[in-house]
């Protein structure tokens, strides 16, 4: 039922049942917000929505109250100003002054609100809680003292992720966000997947920052820089630099690399092609044994770590291929170091990733050969358009360059990897062909490329079908799991990945207000396979020839000493 | 108890009871209600207060102490514990009743008296010094010259309907609560009324929540009647964590089967099937008293499955809550039992529509609660006659502070608050000046001396800018200052606020440190903090404004409460701290100036050694003295003078 | 964490609802929450740990470290406050050196800070292993804490 409301002295249209919120933004009427979230039930705590009604006493929160056909209601009246400039007064009274020295300075919620709200002076005096902030994960640091106690990321932590290694602890003004038993991060249960640090308003929560181990690299004349990149950056990276549209600029940032000084630029996507032909194999291994089903995907570092944690009995179900980002971290460091007869040592190998979990990934024992590790740092979307910036780059007059042979991005199908379902996709492709010997007819499935948290589909392989599914988000994910754990639902294959929607939505991507944003960088990856010639790994002539000259084949005794990892049971705080 | 009532028996006592109009009786029953009522006792009865205030003051002892003399005089006499009478000063209260004679009521029992006071009473003589009075009652021979109960200055102005048992009743007795009326009302609502009368007979009655919030009840109950669910809930809010508040405490310690009667019978109002006490966890005697009250009404059959053969069926469970002032407000209270942080919710949805897990939930206070008998049992006109127009009833206070008669009161709303200090707590100790009260608890206001003659009403005492609150009154005298009451009601609420919303965690903070920082002494100040101070006081009451105006919940928005009435009714003194750096009431003591006294001072040094910021200096032998600009105010050199040279100003 | 154990089968319905009780028994068998008490706690009743912390943290009842022998509650009250409680804390932090939750370094003492008990009418009041005492002033205070410590010192 649609209704008129009086706002400001002018009508609106309004719709039972929805909040006042929401008609207000329907209807192009902004009112601040800092602990609204989409999707999820307002909690009411932050009050900066707060709103005049006439008749009622108090202001009244807009997020929480539902529209009613009497409402006569102003949003920016003097009183409702003042008390949304005390609020934020009050927020920057326990704050530290020092934006400058904020990561999150110029993209900030609480500045803006302060700019927006015209705050001019230290009006409120006020001593400080002091807090220590926590440098302890190798992903995410997180600083209290600039936490203005919204509880998204509680939220996200507990709702999205089913992790809840956050919670609000203490009361009244020692209240403070911390994970149980107030222990440093790394010993909790994050997995590190950075939902947290997309959802937080202010500099409390960002990545651990590694762009600066770098710089040292850079100068010394002693080290090869090697780059890698994965897709879901080159369809993200331009919102750093408000460039409209997402299209892809992987050819910009081969260019901004090597500008930076980086001697070699690949794509993870490269190696993307390699997991795919190296997980079709184990899988039709494992099919043909009809055991060890479903195969689960590991590439995703946060979805591994809740495995290692939650569920180490499925462990053994997880496919044993390293993900793209290890693989070509492996790679080179024997394959090109051979060729091109470098020492190992000698190079330093960055990783840029959509990913605060890559970075966690990039320290694991298991991915360390003889003393040297295959990455060597992994830095985030957000770092790398810092580093260009600290270089002095201008990305808009840069022109679009090839990555480096023999690890570029020539076929589609390892681009898909940074959306969820897209690792399913060119798996199946190529799982199709070596089961038949011909391509799939249609590329694309549909069924995976809905917009929905959890996609089944089936395939056809002979006179056997094969069902699948993907999902993202980690609070989907366990609820596929227990499906199959209580034999509710067969899968042939598990697609996991952490963060709803995919790596393209990764706690390392730009961090912006746009709700579209991550639909366009799917859509983006999409455009790329709907153009691209090659759209199968095993197509891939860069791929055919990394076989021919280094590996022989897929699960080959090479590629298994190489490509292969294994996952143990992880002891945390649950 | 000589007699052991079994089971069956204790049923068919019920209903007969409750029928006492229509039904004969034979002539044991009635003796047997007689012997319950102790209108006739065969051999002397004595009862010792046993509540959280007698304890205190040291009852355990005294009954030890009677039991004891009993034995070795070989007394006849039956001793028993009761709950506290109301008057904290009068504890430990022993009350006697010998055969055929009234009951009397003795002040200040301890231990040590007991030996004399029952030589005294046992051989017909009455220690009058601590007399209270004796217990009116028509079958009973009074003794001269003593007042009776209803006759003290104390009692006079009183109307006891929730507190009329507490002290007279033994609180572990059924048999007793039934035999003085009690269940009579709930028997007749199941008998009598539909749930929905029910509702009607309450909201008639014009009776208002009494936790201070002064919602009428029956409109709620109705609301949570009418919305459909399988399931409905009924909690008993007696987290009672106001400061200076201890009305619940005493209901239930002394009268815990009125309570429970009252749960039932609104149990039965809203169709709830499952009663929650939500408890203070302090409150130890309270759950002891209500668990063996609520294992007693399960045993005789008037909490369980089919009640009565009604086929209503209602529970009770005791849930005890783990401290924090704010799980007193309904949401975070419905938060707490379901295993979460107490912080509060954004209201509506209601509790009465959405409650615990969801399903309609009605949250009263204990006192509301305890009124429900009374208004059923004897119509809700008569409670309507009680009181004054949209004030129907009474209210129980808590009264204590700077006062003579500190304790526990019930009153008619429409009395004045002034009666109620002056005559009934017998005003300020001797000798002082009366500055107000403070109503309301920590989210309260004053009042000050002058706006005493305001009757007690909602909305009157709301007018005057306070709020009647769940019934604590702070008295204060000229000793107390109102820079320290309100800074310490500040950082109550800052310390107790849940955190959850910005102008409340933040705004409690910030106004406690303003007034600290006007509490402070003027040494301290430097340039910088003369300026904050100076700037602090100027948002004081902005501050106030925004949070009242916007913090989700009633912690946040009352808060302010003590601040504004305050700043209303004292301005003058907020001024004289600011600007004089003066305390009147000398309660600051950071703002204190210590000097010596160059009579009394021997010149023994140990001040000056005593002294952190090296204010005192002087030769040994000679007397010392204070720089004053570098005194801090911390008064250890006037703790450390063995010759009480030390004073302040 | 035999008693742990044996304390969570009391409770046939682990779930959230009984979180508090469990806790509450829990603390009134140890004393205190211990880290491993709250993880079991959590584990049992299928919840994060972080939340059972995080609840724990919330409520004034629940202390993370063992209490002292002579456990002091101190009613800091309205009427408490007028006179003096604030001074008592004061005092006995001198004497015996411990604050509001702490528990001194012989384990003799601990301390917990009330907001009210409840007895405003014979205030100022504080409770030693349930015992009361009260209309307390300085120096019956300083007599009653000594008299604890000798105890234990004969
Ligand atoms: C911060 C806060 C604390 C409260 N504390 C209590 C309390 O201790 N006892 C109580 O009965 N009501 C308390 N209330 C009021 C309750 O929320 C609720 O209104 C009351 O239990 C309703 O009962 P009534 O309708 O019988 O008055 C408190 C409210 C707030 C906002
Ligand atoms: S860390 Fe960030 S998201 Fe979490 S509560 Fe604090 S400000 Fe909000
Ligand atoms: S889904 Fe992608 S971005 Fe998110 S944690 Fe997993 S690998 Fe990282
Ligand atoms: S007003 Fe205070 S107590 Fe109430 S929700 Fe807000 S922070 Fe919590």
């Amino acid at each position: 039922m649609v209704f008129t409301i009086e706002v400001n002295n002018r009508p609106i249209q309004a719709r039972k049942g929805e909040t006042i919120l929401s008609a207000l933004r329907r209807n192009g009427i902004q009112v601040p917000t800092l602990c609204n979230m989409k999707d999820y039930t307002p909690t009411g705590a932050c009050r900066m929505c707060v709103v005049e009604i006439e008749g009622r006493e108090n202001l009244t929160p807009s997020c929480s109250f539902q529209v009613e056909d009497w409402m006569k209601i102003n949003t920016h009246s003097p009183r409702v100003l003042a008390a949304r400039k005390t609020i934020v007064e009050l927020l920057l009274s326990n704050h530290p002054d020092d934006c400058l020295y904020c990561e999150r300075n110029g993209n900030c919620e609480l500045q803006l609100l302060a700019e927006n709200l015209n705050i001019r002076e230290r009006r409120i005096p006020g001593k400080k809680s002091a807090y220590k902030n926590d440098k302890s994960s190798p992903a995410i640091v997180r600083d209290p003292a600039k936490c203005i106690l919204c509880g998204r990321c509680v939220r996200v932590c507990e709702d999205s992720q089913a992790v809840a290694c956050l919670d609000f602890t203490h009361r009244g003004s020692e209240l403070i966000i911390a994970t149980a038993m107030s222990k440093p991060l790394n010993f909790s249960n994050c997995i590190n997947c950075g939902q947290c640090v997309i959802v937080c308003p202010t500099g409390a929560l960002t990545e651990k920052i590694q762009f600066e181990e770098i710089s040292n690299a850079l100068h010394d004349p002693e080290k090869i820089l090697v780059a890698q990149y994965s897709p879901s950056i080159s369809v993200s990276l331009a919102e750093e630099f408000g460039l409209k549209g997402n299209r892809d600029i992987n050819g910009i940032i081969n260019a901004a690399l090597r500008k930076i000084g980086f001697n070699k630029v690949y794509e993870s996507s490269f190696a993307a092609d390699v997991n795919i032909l190296e997980m079709a194999e184990e899988f039709l291994r494992r099919q043909s044994k009809g055991e060890q089903l479903p195969m689960i995907t590991g590439d995703c570092p946060a979805w591994v770590k809740y495995a290692e944690q939650y569920t180490p009995d499925i462990l053994p179900l997880l496919t044993s291929v390293k993900s793209p980002q290890q693989i070509t971290g492996t790679l080179i460091k024997t394959w090109i170091s051979e060729k091109e007869k470098i020492n190992p040592a000698a190079i330093f190998s960055v990783s840029i990733m959509p990913c605060t979990a890559k970075k966690f990934e990039g320290q694991r024992v298991e991915m360390t050969r003889k003393g040297i590790s295959d990455i060597d740092t992994v830095l985030t979307t957000r770092e790398l358009a810092r580093l260009i910036r600290l270089h002095g780059i201008d990305i808009d007059l840069l022109e679009p360059e090839p990555s480096d042979d023999p690890m570029g991005g020539i076929s589609s199908s390892g681009k898909l990897f940074g959306v969820s379902g897209g690792v399913m996709e060119s798996l199946l492709r190529t799982i199709f062909y070596k089961h038949s010997g011909n391509e799939l007819d249609e590329t694309k499935l549909p069924k995976l490329r809905s917009f929905k948290p959890i996609r089944e589909a089936q395939l056809k392989l002979g006179t056997a079908e094969i069902s699948v599914v993907a999902v993202s988000g980690m609070n989907h994910a366990v609820k596929v799991l227990e499906e199959v754990r209580s034999k509710k639902k067969h899968y042939d294959i598990i697609e996991i990945m952490a963060c709803p929607g995919g790596c393209v939505a990764g706690g390392g991507q730009p961090i912006t207000k746009d709700e579209n944003a991550i639909k366009n960088r799917i859509k983006a990856l999409y455009d790329i396979d709907n153009k691209e010639r090659i759209k199968t790994a095993h197509k891939n002539p860069q791929v055919i020839a990394l076989y021919e000259d280094f590996l022989s084949e897929p699960m080959s005794k090479k590629s298994i000493e190489l490509l292969h990892t294994t996952f143990t049971p992880r002891e945390v705080i649950l | 108890m000589e007699e052991i009532i079994i089971n069956n028996e204790t049923d068919v006592f019920l209903m007969q009871v409750v029928h006492l109009d229509k039904v004969e009786y034979t002539h044991s029953m009635e003796s047997r209600l007689e012997y319950l009522r102790h209108d006739k006792v065969g051999r002397p009865l004595i009862l010792v207060s046993m509540g959280t205030s007698s304890l205190v003051a040291g009852s355990e002892a005294t009954y030890t102490r009677i039991c004891q003399y009993s034995e070795e005089r070989n007394l006849d006499a039956e001793i028993m514990q009761s709950g506290s009478f109301g008057m904290s000063m009068a504890e430990p209260i022993v009350s006697i009743q010998m055969p055929g004679r009234t009951r009397l009521l003795f002040s200040n029992i301890t231990e040590d008296r007991v030996g004399s006071l029952l030589d005294d009473v046992f051989h017909n003589t009455i220690p009058t010094e601590f007399c209270i009075g004796q217990l009116r009652n028509d079958k009973h021979e009074g003794y001269r010259d003593t007042l009776f109960l209803d006759e003290t200055a104390f009692m006079k102005l009183q109307k006891r309907v929730v507190l009329k048992n507490i002290g007279i009743i033994n609180p572990e007795s059924i048999e007793e609560y039934i035999a003085r009326g009690g269940f009579k009302a709930f028997v007749k609502t199941i008998k009598h009324y539909s749930s929905e009368e029910i509702c009607d007979l309450v909201e008639i009655s014009g009776l208002r929540g009494r936790s201070g919030s002064g919602y009428p009840t029956g409109k709620k109950w109705k609301i949570a009647h009418h919305t459909p669910s399988d399931q409905k809930f009924l909690i008993c809010n007696a987290e009672e964590s106001d400061p200076g508040a201890f009305m619940d405490r005493a209901i239930m310690e002394g009268d815990p089967f009125l309570l429970i009667e009252g749960m039932a019978i609104a149990a039965y109002g809203i169709n709830a099937t499952k009663g929650i006490i939500y408890i203070r966890t302090e409150y130890y005697q309270s759950i002891e008293r209500l668990e063996h009250a609520i294992a007693r009404a399960r045993e005789i059959g008037i909490l369980g499955h089919n009640i009565l053969g009604s086929g209503f069926n209602f529970d009770i469970i005791l849930r005890k809550g783990p401290g924090a002032f704010v799980c007193g407000e309904e949401t975070a209270l419905i938060n707490s039992l379901e295993g979460k942080r107490g912080m509060p919710q954004s209201k509506p949805p209601y509790p009465a529509t959405s409650g615990l897990h969801r399903k309609p939930t009605i949250i009263n206070n204990v006192e509301t609660l305890s009124n429900i008998p009374a208004i059923i049992g004897k119509g809700p006109d008569w409670f309507n006659s009680i009181g004054v127009l949209n004030n129907a009833g009474t209210k129980v206070f808590a009264i204590s502070g700077n006062i003579k008669f500190p304790g526990l009161i019930e009153v008619p709303f429409g009395i004045s608050l002034r009666s109620i200090v002056f005559d009934i707590a017998a005003g300020p100790p001797e000798g002082k000046k009366f500055k107000g009260i403070h109503m309301g608890g920590p989210a309260g206001s004053v009042i000050p001396v002058s706006l005493l003659d305001t009757p007690l009403t909602f909305e009157s005492i709301k007018e005057v800018g306070s709020g009647i609150g769940s019934g604590g009154i702070i008295a204060m005298d000229e000793d107390t200052c109102i820079l320290d009451m309100v800074k310490y009601f500040m950082d109550f609420m800052q310390r107790q606020s849940c955190g959850k919303c910005i102008p409340c965690r933040e705004g409690t903070r910030r106004m406690t440190e303003i007034l600290e920082s006007i509490t402070r002494k003027p040494v301290n100040d430097n340039g910088h903090t003369t300026l904050e101070r100076f700037k602090g006081v100027m948002q004081l009451e902005s501050l106030a404004a925004v949070m009242k105006d916007t913090s989700l919940c009633g912690l946040g928005q009352s808060a302010p409460n003590p601040v504004l009435s305050t700043l209303r009714h004292f301005r003058e003194e907020y001024e004289e701290h600011i600007f004089d750096r003066k305390c009147r009431s000398n309660r600051c003591t950071e703002l204190r100036t210590y000097f010596i006294d160059v009579e009394l001072c021997t010149g023994c040094s140990l001040c000056a050694k005593k002294c952190p910021s090296d204010a005192i200096f002087g030769t040994p032998r000679h007397p010392y003295f204070v720089v004053e600009e570098k005194c801090i105010g911390c008064g250890l050199c006037y703790e450390s003078c063995k010759f009480s040279a030390i004073h302040y100003k | 964490m035999e008693k742990l154990d044996n304390l969570l089968k009391k409770f046939p319905d682990l779930s959230r609802d009984n979180l508090i009780p469990i806790l509450q028994a829990t603390q009134d068998e140890y004393g205190y929450l211990s880290e491993e008490s709250i993880k079991k706690i959590a584990l049992a009743l299928k919840l994060p740990a972080s939340k059972v912390y995080g609840l724990s943290t919330f409520y004034n009842q629940f202390r993370f470290s063992p209490p002292g022998k002579f456990h002091i509650r101190v009613c800091h009250g309205t009427t408490c406050h007028m006179n003096n409680a604030g001074l008592f804390l004061k005092e006995i932090h001198k004497i015996i050196g411990i604050g509001d939750g702490e528990t001194s370094r012989d384990g003799l003492f601990s301390l917990e800070v009330l907001s009210c008990i409840g007895a405003c009418g014979q205030a100022p009041v504080i409770s030693i292993n349930g015992k009361f005492y009260d209309r307390l002033t300085k120096e019956k205070l300083k007599s009653v804490l000594l008299t604890y410590r000798n105890m234990e010192v004969v």
